[in-house]
């Protein structure tokens, strides 16, 4: 499980406090208001954005003072989740190899997470000559492959029409549970919340509640929340 | 890279003889570097101004391959530009020709006047380019307000140009004073004697005529004195804030309609490109004749040329690309200053420091082409990295967290990220650096024994034993070859390069 304890996450001058436990395996929304400090909740699981106090752990191993890296997480930023120079094969083999040397075995794989994702034969292709679908499908790809135990996505499907953005949630959701991996999932949209997650954390007023499950948190939202979503 | 710089300097300062004091020639060359880069300075922007401003209000075919053209004489060879001037402006030159058939006595261009000449062709065009950058910075939006509001002409100079102009020029001012401080192989070649010395070149006359290196490291500690100052000028004047930003609908100029103001304008361009482009065409059209017939040391030359081109682009890179990385991933407060030192530094100073710490182990005439090599590549340092540091902030801003998230920090990252995307301005600054060595005609001066020679050294010589034809003939060569390698690994950067 993730756990953070008395953990104080510092963005400059802003700073937010998270006292949580989030479970293996948990499929979890973070909702709030804006400014209220979402993408500062997970850039500090990350490892983009220093603990200042308490600490963060997975499976009772402490992560706190980690590198980005060397983290058990995978992320998905808002944009600029593919390197635009590099062909998808090797946008995605980065996965396995951060210094891109993959086996024959390793290639196979890649071809392999990419026929998984729906990009059969497109290894060759650059970012630059795909939809925005079929890159948020190839970072889908890398993910996979990385295999890391926390998923963290930081609303990277916003730019996305309503069709393509519920396709791509539910493709989130089979490869999370494909691999088991916990998913923690910035969203601004409650359908996306109840869509492909079962708890949510509510991110308010400099601090990040345990989660508490999705539907409930919705159908009977706290005034901060219910503000925010405008029912 | 400080360790060597300073090093260098060391060496000069041990062996400077500060008790004995500058002498009259000293002083004699102090005053005239002072009087010949304030002039120099001085007619580059006070020219520079009308040019710029026509080129700033008028669109006409050709426009932006003329503004392309005065990036030129960065990296051409200023041994060519010499000789082009001399064929012009020379005493058997095309103009001293034309006042022959009106019966006037020659013109001749040794001496303040040639320098500064010289001076003013290299550097009108970077002055033309930074005063055109300010115009282009007034935001369109204030032409369209003044020309909504009648302004016009004179009045619209009043209102808005000059405010500009104010804040720039002493900037340019002080950065082509601080260039033409420097200045070696313009006063070598067109200068010269005791009228027309810059301390550059006595350093380089201390050296090779007296071999008095303690005079040498003196006039070398008063040369870094006076960079510096300029540099530090310079510096801090171009930190001045902006014209403030407006949305930038493409400039279109409603005022100098009248016929008056378009016949200055082109009276301007027309007068600009003819002082830059004709002392070129005076090369090619006296170099090819001669081309065929070379003399076999040249091409020998042109070879010693090209492997230390090679070697110093080499360099840079290694020098740079580090550096670069460094600063892009803020690690490198100390090594951006370290990058800057080159500026402050001359070459001959540098040259001098280097010759000094060489010459109790070995005969630092073996290390020429080495040292050669070394020396261009610092003196490019800065350069490179002002065209490397941006893009490589903008590279890691965008992409740098990706790379952490994926643990690909510190060489895969450089690898596969950085290197790749800065190819087009890796390409360009190889480009640049290539050139200039090439080019460069400053330090070999002081090593080179008389059976080693790079090409521009080699146009010296024959220029000379007066053999102008071959001179010519082997500038051409020379001017081909450097504007040859700068396109090619330019050109080799901008290949596939991704977007």
């Amino acid at each position: 499980m993730l756990k953070l304890e008395a953990a104080t996450i510092r963005n400059g001058t802003f700073t937010l406090s998270a006292d949580l436990i989030v479970p293996t395996g948990a499929t979890v929304a973070v909702i709030g208001p804006s400014g209220a400090g979402k993408s500062t909740l997970i850039e500090g699981i990350a490892g983009f954005l220093p603990t200042a106090q308490g600490r963060i752990a997975w499976q009772d191993t402490d992560i706190t003072d980690q590198p980005p890296g060397a983290r058990p997480v995978a992320m998905l930023f808002q944009e600029d989740n593919l390197f635009p120079h590099l062909t998808l094969a090797q946008n995605v083999g980065l996965g396995l190899s951060p210094n891109l040397r993959l086996s024959p075995d390793d290639k196979a794989r890649v071809r392999a997470a990419l026929n998984r994702v729906g990009l059969t034969g497109m290894d060759t292709r650059k970012p630059g000559e795909l939809s925005g679908g079929q890159r948020s499908r190839a970072a889908l790809a890398r993910v996979m492959l990385q295999d890391k135990p926390l998923l963290l996505l930081d609303e990277p499907f916003a730019a996305l029409g309503p069709a393509l953005r519920m396709e791509m949630l539910d493709l989130v959701a089979q490869i999370a549970s494909e691999t088991g991996a916990t998913l923690l999932m910035i969203s601004h949209a409650p359908e996306d919340a109840r869509r492909i997650t079962k708890q949510a954390i509510l991110v308010a007023d400099g601090t990040a509640h345990a989660p508490r499950p999705t539907g409930e948190l919705l159908d009977n939202p706290p005034p901060v929340l219910r503000d925010y979503l405008g029912s | 890279m400080a360790a060597l710089i300073f090093g260098a300097l060391l060496a000069v300062a041990l062996r400077a003889e500060t008790g004995r004091g500058f002498n009259a020639a000293d002083w004699a060359a102090l005053r005239f570097t002072l009087v010949q880069a304030t002039l120099s300075a001085l007619f580059s922007v006070l020219l520079a101004i009308p040019v710029a401003r026509a080129l700033a209000r008028r669109r006409f075919r050709g426009r932006s391959l003329l503004i392309a053209l005065l990036g030129a004489p960065f990296i051409l060879p200023v041994i060519v530009a010499v000789l082009g001037l001399i064929e012009v402006f020379g005493r058997g030159g095309w103009v001293s020709a034309a006042l022959g058939t009106l019966g006037l006595p020659p013109v001749q261009i040794y001496g303040l006047h040639g320098v500064v000449l010289a001076h003013v062709f290299f550097n009108l065009p970077l002055a033309t380019r930074l005063v055109l950058q300010g115009w282009q910075e007034i935001p369109a939006e204030r032409f369209r307000l003044a020309t909504l509001l009648g302004i016009d002409g004179w009045s619209m100079f009043r209102v808005i140009e000059l405010p500009m102009l104010l804040r720039l020029i002493p900037g340019a001012f002080t950065v082509i004073f601080a260039i033409c401080l420097t200045s070696f192989a313009v006063a070598l070649t067109l200068g010269g004697g005791p009228r027309a010395t810059t301390i550059e070149l006595a350093i380089y006359q201390a050296f090779r005529f007296d071999f008095d290196l303690g005079r040498a490291a003196l006039l070398s500690a008063v040369q870094l004195g006076l960079t510096v100052f300029a540099g530090g000028i310079a510096l801090w004047l171009a930190r001045g804030e902006g014209f403030g930003s407006g949305l930038d609908r493409g400039l279109r100029r409603f005022d100098g309609k009248t016929t008056t103001a378009r016949c200055i304008d082109a009276l301007f361009i027309g007068v600009a490109a003819v002082f830059l482009l004709v002392p070129l065409m005076a090369i090619a059209l006296s170099g090819l004749p001669g081309f065929a017939d070379m003399p076999g040391q040249v091409w020998t030359a042109a070879v010693t040329s090209l492997g230390v081109a090679a070697l110093s682009t080499v360099l840079l890179l290694c020098m740079a690309l580090p550096m670069a990385a460094a600063i892009a991933t803020e690690r490198g407060r100390m090594v951006e200053i370290a990058g800057l030192l080159g500026l402050a530094a001359s070459p001959l100073v540098i040259g001098t420091g280097l010759f000094i710490a060489i010459r109790p182990y070995a005969n630092p005439q073996a290390f020429a082409l080495p040292v050669t090599a070394l020396v261009n590549a610092i003196t490019v340092l800065p350069f490179a990295l002002r065209i490397l540091v941006p893009r490589a902030r903008d590279i890691v801003a965008r992409q740098g967290r990706l790379g952490l998230s994926l643990g690909m920090a510190g060489l895969p990252f450089l690898r596969h990220v950085l290197l790749p995307r800065l190819r087009p301005q890796i390409g360009f600054a190889a480009g640049l650096a290539a050139a200039l060595s090439m080019g460069d005609l400053g330090v070999i001066t002081l090593f080179a024994d008389p059976n080693v020679a790079t090409l521009p050294l080699q146009v010296y010589r024959l220029m000379g034993s007066y053999q102008m034809e071959a001179a010519a003939a082997a500038s051409f060569l020379l001017l081909i070859l450097s504007f040859g390698v700068f396109w090619l690994l330019d050109r080799g950067g901008h290949r596939h390069a991704e977007t």
